[in-house]
């Protein structure tokens, strides 16, 4: 996978396009950063043409989001169109409207897996975050119906103050339902710039004892070991913060498009000129695909500069720059380093910074074997990455 | 595997054009696989109803300086590679236009 990346950051490929089709929604989330009016989400037939597009500018990973994707009743032509197109479909949902129907639907239509939004295992915490009353019931229904079909579940279990400690038992909920399970203790401002949600998110001490807890990290003390010597090595700081902007980015329910969905940097709308256009001519894009890990000011310092992975769009996301503009992009991701304001990394810590989270890719590589022909002959030759 | 048989791009994959090579990802398992360019070759020319023999001979014979019979070899061996993964799907006789991927050369 990570050589497939590199081939498509030379070539200049989005690889991967997160697609939200709605921001409506039926729960009313308190740490959600959505406007959930409808301001003129693009119709079936923009989307079915931008996905033509967005498959000829060869993207392969496809995420259908919102917003609640099932809002949408043209939702399965949608995702219908999207596999003629043989893209790589994950789904994200809260599931609370997936019955046994939609679930054989999506089975059939093969897409790659469900993300589902689950925030306690107890159902009265979740409920109280979502404002929907038996949503925690509908959501686990769902997660069931679409297991029973064969397909992949990965549960979203994003964190703040209400339901910090449940993690674990989330997780071993996951498990039972054979789902996967991801946390994520990051809360994002609102998209009209508000920071009043940050006030969910779990504080320093809660953040430091998750990432040290080995069910999450494996073996803490080595996940935790500050990297030798005193500063990030130079190849390091020349290598991208993200792949925001180099090969994937976002499209919203409106058309416009952004490095990524924490990146608030407007770099065109798919309405008004051609996708492929706005992601290989857009200034935005350009001066996104200037920035390297030298320009995030604090990380460009931090012994964890190799090795973090760091957010420069959640930054200008932090609120004092909602909208930003270029030329002052790069600045502003240089002035306030790449991540959220938090306590400096302890010696020997890793760096607790928001949007530094464990990051762990397994990756195994199959050859088959006696597969190369001999020299002269052709060489019909695959490799497997699983 | 006899060179009359036909194969078909299985409708349960993912699969996209990265520059030369082919990027298919497997519906059963999510693994990613990488056709280099000419076994993408042969991956678009499974179109379920042209047989392997006359895909070997009109899409690879007639590109590259290759021994007939290597090829055949080299592209039965491919298929029975792919097949084995739930990739491409393999019959004695043309599959219908429903059973195939519609993953061109994007």
């Amino acid at each position: 996978m990570r050589e497939m990346g590199a081939k498509a950051l030379r070539l200049g490929i989005p690889l991967s396009v997160h697609l939200d089709l709605t921001y409506r929604c039926n729960e009313r989330c308190v740490h959600c950063y959505l406007d959930h009016d409808d301001h003129g989400e693009m119709t079936l037939a923009e989307i079915t043409a931008l996905l033509d597009q967005l498959a000829e500018a060869g993207v392969f990973f496809l995420i259908l989001s919102g917003g609640e994707i099932f809002l949408r009743p043209d939702l399965f032509t949608i995702v219908e169109h999207a596999r003629k197109l043989s893209f790589s479909v994950k789904l994200k949902t809260n599931a609370v409207m997936i019955r046994r129907t939609k679930a054989e639907r999506l089975a059939a239509l093969g897409v790659d897996s469900v993300q589902v939004s689950v925030y306690s295992h107890r159902a009265e915490v979740h409920d109280s975050i979502t404002k929907l009353p038996g949503s925690f019931r509908r959501t686990v229904e769902g997660i069931r119906l679409l297991r029973e079909n064969g397909i992949r579940v990965s549960i979203a279990n994003v964190l703040m103050k209400g339901n910090a400690g449940d993690h674990r038992d989330v997780r071993a909920f996951a498990a039972s339902l054979g789902a996967d399970c991801t946390v994520d203790p990051t809360i994002t401002p609102m998209m009209d710039g508000s920071r009043s949600v940050l006030d969910l998110n779990i504080d320093a001490q809660a953040l430091r004892d998750l990432m040290r807890d080995p069910t999450l990290v494996g073996d803490v003390d080595a996940y935790c070991a500050p990297p030798a010597g005193p500063l990030a090595d130079q190849d390091a700081l020349e290598t991208l913060p993200c792949s925001a902007g180099h090969t994937a980015c976002y499209i919203s329910p409106y058309g416009d498009v952004y490095p990524c969905v924490q990146f608030p940097l407007p770099c065109g709308n798919v309405r008004r000129a051609p996708f492929q256009e706005i992601w290989r001519d857009s200034p935005q894009f350009k001066d996104v695909r200037s920035i390297t890990v030298h320009d995030l000011n604090g990380c460009s310092t931090c012994v964890h500069g190799g090795s973090c992975s760091r957010c420069p769009g959640a930054r200008v996301h932090g609120g004092r720059h909602a909208r930003p503009v270029t030329p002052g992009l790069r600045e502003i991701v240089r002035a306030h380093g790449g991540g959220f304001a938090q306590p400096a990394p302890e010696e020997g810590s890793r760096c607790t910074a928001r949007s530094c989270r464990p990051s762990r890719v397994a990756r195994r590589r199959i050859e088959i074997p006696g597969f190369l022909a001999e020299p002269g002959a052709l060489k019909l030759r695959i490799a497997a990455i699983s | 595997m006899s060179g009359k048989r036909f194969v078909a791009r299985s409708t349960r994959v993912a699969a996209r054009m990265i520059g030369d090579e082919t990027m298919i990802m497997s519906g059963a398992d999510s693994s990613l696989f990488s056709l280099n360019a000419t076994a993408s070759v042969l991956w678009h020319a499974a179109d379920g109803v042209t047989p392997i023999a006359a895909i070997v001979e009109r899409e690879i014979c007639s590109r590259f300086d290759v021994d007939p019979d290597v090829a055949m070899r080299d592209a039965i061996e491919l298929i029975d590679a792919l097949a084995s993964h739930g990739i491409l799907q393999v019959a004695d006789a043309p599959f219908a236009a429903t059973d195939v991927a519609a993953e061109g050369k994007r």
